[in-house]
């Protein structure tokens, strides 16, 4: 979902930029806010930020025979919501743009509203509306994990193909041809890491509630009659 | 202790381990990056008229290095990972214990008085 250094036009590198700095403000504000209020979730905001270090650093093979990577941000999205989760990925984007020519620094705007917004949005969402339809907790989870990940994608291709309409002028028709070419690359490859990627995310998820579930009760991720239901089906 | 979702996880992981086996032996996939693929299309769509606006700043010298680096990376995040819910598990365990045999002494003195 990295958009390539410089493959970008100058006005669409603006736009997403305008779009994304706000909210990555909004999210360092979330964030000294809650560090300031509540300290001990410092380890568990590390814990987050630790998981999109590593899932975004695998590249996997697919059934379309390229290789591609999830984006871990499931996690941060429950825990945290997707103003802090977008602050954690712009730290990881920004580290693949400088150390390892992976997006880049005008694409960063793009690449922070598709992988650390739009994606955690998907996820936060699926989230709620999954605990509030009371379906099992670690399935929404997956759900949530799973679905972010293939919505960053999705982004991903639409920001291409707002910015390289077939024909060169940007029409609905002109969108939805090079939209149709950028999601082939992306859709289909994505699928199978999207299921991995929320399997490993509910898993690791499982092993927070036993170890650190008061924190998760506190912020209000988690009631605490599910706390115990779940904790009493796993010990 | 249920090991429900770890079975369900190591079998999906399983599924696409025999995914990528099949598949590498059956076609010929290269497996390139699908993030470099979008210049193609660019370059299709655009007829080769669009130039980068900018070029990486650095860029790993060698596959080698980018790889060391992308293992640095998921090595650090790991680590983090490990530490934490290693120093939470033993934290619960440890609190849990010593609560007991406090929970045992103020019975044992209460025996007493």
């Amino acid at each position: 979902m990295h958009i390539m250094e410089g493959f970008l036009p100058a006005i669409w590198c603006a736009v997403w930029f305008v779009i994304s700095i706000p909210i990555i403000a909004l999210g360092i504000y979330k964030l000294n806010r809650l560090v300031k209020e509540k300290r001990e979730i410092l380890p568990l905001l590390a814990v987050a930020g630790a998981f999109i270090f590593v899932l975004s650093s695998l590249k996997l093979p697919s059934v379309t025979g390229s290789c591609s990577h999830p984006t871990g941000t499931g996690i941060g999205a429950i825990m945290f919501g997707p103003a802090i989760t977008a602050v954690l990925s712009t730290i990881v984007l920004i580290y693949q743009a400088l150390f390892l020519a992976h997006g880049g620094l005008t694409t960063l705007g793009a690449n922070v509203f598709s992988m650390g917004i739009v994606g955690p949005v998907v996820s936060y969402l699926i989230y709620k509306a999954g605990m509030k339809a009371k379906l099992n907790f670690y399935f929404v989870v997956f759900l949530a994990a799973t679905f972010g990940d293939w919505a960053t994608y999705i982004v991903t291709s639409t920001e291409l193909a707002l910015a390289f309409p077939a024909g060169g002028i940007l029409s609905f028709g002109g969108f939805l041809s090079s939209f149709s070419k950028f999601v082939a690359i992306f859709a289909i490859t994505q699928v199978p890491l999207a299921i991995v990627e929320g399997a490993v995310s509910s898993l690791l998820f499982k092993y927070v509630v036993e170890v650190k579930s008061d924190i998760l009760v506190e912020m209000k991720v988690i009631g605490e009659p599910l706390v115990r239901k779940l904790r009493g089906l796993s010990a | 202790m249920s090991r429900k979702l770890e079975i369900i996880v190591l079998a999906i992981l399983l599924i696409f381990a025999v995914q990528f086996f099949y598949i590498s032996s059956t076609t010929h996939a290269e497996y390139g990056g699908a993030d470099d693929k979008p210049a193609g299309v660019i370059e299709q769509i655009t007829g080769g008229t669009y130039k980068p606006i900018a070029s990486s700043i650095w860029v790993p010298p060698s596959a080698e290095i980018e790889s060391l680096l992308f293992a640095l990376q998921a090595a650090i995040g790991a680590g983090i990972i490990g530490y934490f819910l290693g120093y939470y598990r033993a934290k619960s365990h440890y609190e849990n214990n010593i609560g007991c045999k406090d929970q045992r002494k103020s019975e044992v003195g209460k025996n007493i008085l």
